[in-house]
């Protein structure tokens, strides 16, 4: 019969392309960023502040990962790392196999078209003596080699993507609103067509209709030309609409990777669970009634963190272990990791 | 003495345009509203509706050229603070009114530390001696969450988050316990749980210090849970404004409509294709003459191309700038 035939044939494809394990782009060994902390005039060392330690996770060609987490917790360290802004202290970054934390200069430039970064301080990332067109431009000039006409076209392409009328172009960052502002650099980080993009916070000074309008370009382009994401994002309801799967970071730690709707539909790490409970909801009725978990207990300091589990200061389902020992991390589903001892298979948890 | 019922600022007509070499952009068109004692008034709107260019103008914080303010009055404690001398403003900023920009590393100053820049205020607008005004700065950083903050007096602005400094400026505002507080996006960088905290954070200082804020943000989440009235501003102009339960739950605007229908869940179901309102917003050459959202509202009548919605009551002190809100008129006015 033609039909099973046809069918079996898909599923040998299928079969295929389970084979050929879906590629990592980007993968990170073990990173971390120590920023030393210096006392008296001969700046002498005294300590770090451990921005990101140990921290290890891939993401897959054409995917989205979102990375959420307490303000502070290093997520913009391990984006600015990520494509080398700012130097690792231990560990790799490989991006489609070159090693990032190793590249030297003439190689990174050759690289840096393919990996960019949308900035979470849009004011302090766009140059304020360029306009507009000058900004979107800059990156078009130096590395692509388009006559000025078709350069211009460009830019006016980025900049109706991202919703910014025509008219602005020969304008100055300063004579943005806020929001403005952030498209700007979203445009711009857009311009060379990358591979990758480290998008930090892209969406915060946003609307929520041009925050839709931003998101869904951002998957279109992911759709069309296999763009590969890490979101960095405080907003967890568009963090869910846009992530195949999201790592929680906690005082530079990953303490729980997984696929989206698990993680929202079931949380497993703690703290997880009191970030979860504490989004609000855009309806007076339901924030009248709303339960959420609320944090006690000191906040620690990424210079002097915890002994044990870093989250055992403020974590409601703290047990002896977690003052002591270093939560293993342990999978609990396919693609589903949790550092945390509630869950450790050799653990004394109940 | 001002009336103690009365309002404690109140805007009328406010006009704001900027001259730029492309021409005029009229960016704040004949805003009014009252800020009542203790009150959180939210403020929401699109990106480039002009909420922080209206805020800024109230208390001069816009350079003049390139701004003008082409009209209005804004009548705090008994007098006009678009007519106040500079240092008359520049007492009142930072005293009794404090301000969170949008934008902290623009607010902050990168060459001074971090407990510079909340000593000097405390030292300046309360006479507190070094030790104090020290002591001070790091119980405010405590306050809203940040670690360690004997230490961190002693950080630069780029060493601190996103967050943290947003959380800085935040301090700075709140360091002189003014009457008001204009929070320009204080909560954007921030996850939940320590926005949660600064929400808790403001709910005391109105109940403790009866403090008036006015919060603007994107996060109609937030306004939810903490304003007792809401402005929804489009095209420099007030579109709609009333109690938050009323606007969220019987919007009179179709702006407010849309907007109230783009939001992304974090519960419940979750949708493939996020919901935008078509079309481009308005470029703001001229003062408007019509309704300046019509070209992108599916229920635009003619007349809406041709005139200039004034503001129809829906209920009590809901009201929209809509022909076709629905008005109920109480039999008081009728
Ligand atoms: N210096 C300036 N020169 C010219 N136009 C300006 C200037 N500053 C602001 N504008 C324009 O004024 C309008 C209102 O800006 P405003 O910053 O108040 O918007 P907003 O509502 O705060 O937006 P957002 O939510 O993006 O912060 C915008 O269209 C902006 O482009
Ligand atoms: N240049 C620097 N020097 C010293 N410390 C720094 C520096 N940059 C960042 N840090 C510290 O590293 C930690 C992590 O900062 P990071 O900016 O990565 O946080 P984040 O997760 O992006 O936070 P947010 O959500 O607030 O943006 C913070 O404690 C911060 O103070
Ligand atoms: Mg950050
Ligand atoms: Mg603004």
């Amino acid at each position: 019969m033609p039909h099973a035939s046809s069918r079996k044939l898909k599923c040998r494809r299928q079969m295929l392309d389970e084979a050929k394990t879906p590629e990592s782009l980007v993968r990170v060994e073990r990173l971390k960023v120590y920023f030393p902390i210096t006392a008296g005039v001969l700046r002498r060392k005294v300590g770090d502040v451990k921005a990101v330690d140990d921290v290890s996770f891939e993401i897959v060609r054409g995917e989205t990962l979102g990375l959420v987490g307490e303000s502070g917790c290093g997520k913009t360290t391990v984006g600015r790392a990520l494509i080398r802004l700012l130097d690792a202290t231990e560990g790799s970054v490989r991006i489609d196999g070159e090693d990032i934390t190793e590249a030297s200069h003439s190689k990174l430039h050759r690289l840096r078209p393919r990996m960019q970064m949308i900035f979470q301080d849009p004011q302090a990332s766009l140059n304020p003596r360029l306009t507009v067109a000058g900004i979107i431009g800059e990156p078009i000039i130096e590395h692509l080699n388009l006559s000025k006409h078709d350069r211009l076209e460009r830019i006016y392409e980025l900049m109706d993507a991202v919703g910014l009328s025509r008219e602005y172009s020969n304008r100055y960052p300063h004579e943005f609103s806020g929001g403005q502002r952030q498209r700007i650099g979203i445009a711009r980080a857009l311009a060379l067509n990358p591979d990758f993009v480290v998008c930090d916070e892209p969406i915060a000074a946003l609307d929520v209709s041009i925050q839709a309008q931003v998101v869904n370009l951002l998957e279109e382009l992911q759709d069309r030309m296999g763009l590969t994401y890490l979101f960095i994002s405080h907003d967890l309801g568009m963090v869910r609409h846009i992530a195949d799967r999201v790592a929680v970071m906690y005082l530079g730690r990953i303490v729980e990777v997984a696929p989206r709707d698990l993680l929202y539909e079931q949380p497993l790490h703690p703290y997880t669970e009191a970030l979860l409970s504490a989004v609000p909801e855009a309806d007076p009725e339901i924030e009248k009634y709303r339960q959420r978990i609320i944090l006690e207990g000191d906040v620690p300091s990424p210079e002097n963190p915890p002994e044990g589990c870093n989250f055992c200061s403020r974590c409601p389902k703290v047990m002896d272990i977690c003052r002591r020992v270093e939560p293993p991390v342990t999978s609990t589903a396919p693609g589903r990791n949790v550092a945390c001892h509630l869950y450790a298979a050799s653990g004394d948890a109940n | 003495m001002p009336n103690s019922n009365g309002p404690l600022i109140s805007v009328k007509n406010l006009k704001t345009v900027f001259r730029t070499r492309g021409g005029e952009v009229h960016a704040v068109n004949s805003v009014s509203f009252d800020l009542a004692q203790g009150e959180l008034l939210g403020v929401v709107g699109e990106s480039g509706s002009g909420k922080s260019v209206t805020m800024m103008s109230l208390i001069g914080l816009l350079p003049t050229p390139p701004a003008e303010i082409r009209s209005g009055q804004v009548m705090f404690e008994g007098s006009d603070l678009l007519t106040a001398e500079p240092r008359e403003l520049r007492r009142i900023r930072g005293g009794k009114i404090g301000f969170v920009f949008q934008d902290p590393m623009t607010s902050l100053n990168p060459v001074f530390t971090v407990g510079f820049q909340i000593v000097e205020p405390l030292r300046r607008h309360l006479g507190l001696n070094r030790a104090a005004a020290r002591k001070r700065a790091a119980e405010l950083l405590e306050l809203v969450g940040i670690p360690d903050p004997r230490r961190r007096l002693a950080n630069f602005p780029h060493q601190f988050s996103g967050g943290m400094r947003q959380r800085v400026m935040f301090a700075i505002a709140i360091a002189c316990e003014p009457k008001v507080l204009i929070a320009d996006e204080p909560t954007t960088a921030l996850d939940v749980t320590i926005q949660a905290q600064i929400i808790e954070l403001v709910r005391d200082l109105r109940k403790n210090l009866g403090m008036a804020i006015v919060w603007i943000t994107h996060d109609l989440g937030v306004i939810a849970g903490i304003s007792d009235r809401v402005i929804v501003m489009y095209g420099g102009q007030i579109v709609e404004q009333g109690p938050v339960s009323e606007v969220f739950s019987d919007p009179g605007h179709p702006y407010t409509q849309a907007l109230l229908g783009t939001v992304p869940a974090v519960r419940g179901k979750r949708i493939d294709k996020l919901k935008t309102i078509e079309g481009q917003a308005p470029v703001l050459e001229n003062s408007p003459s019509s309704c300046s959202f019509h070209p992108r509202c599916a229920l635009a009548l003619e007349r809406c191309g041709r005139e200039l919605p004034l503001k129809m009551q829906i209920r009590g002190s809901h009201d929209a700038a809509c022909f076709l809100a629905k008005t109920e008129m109480s039999p008081a006015n009728a």
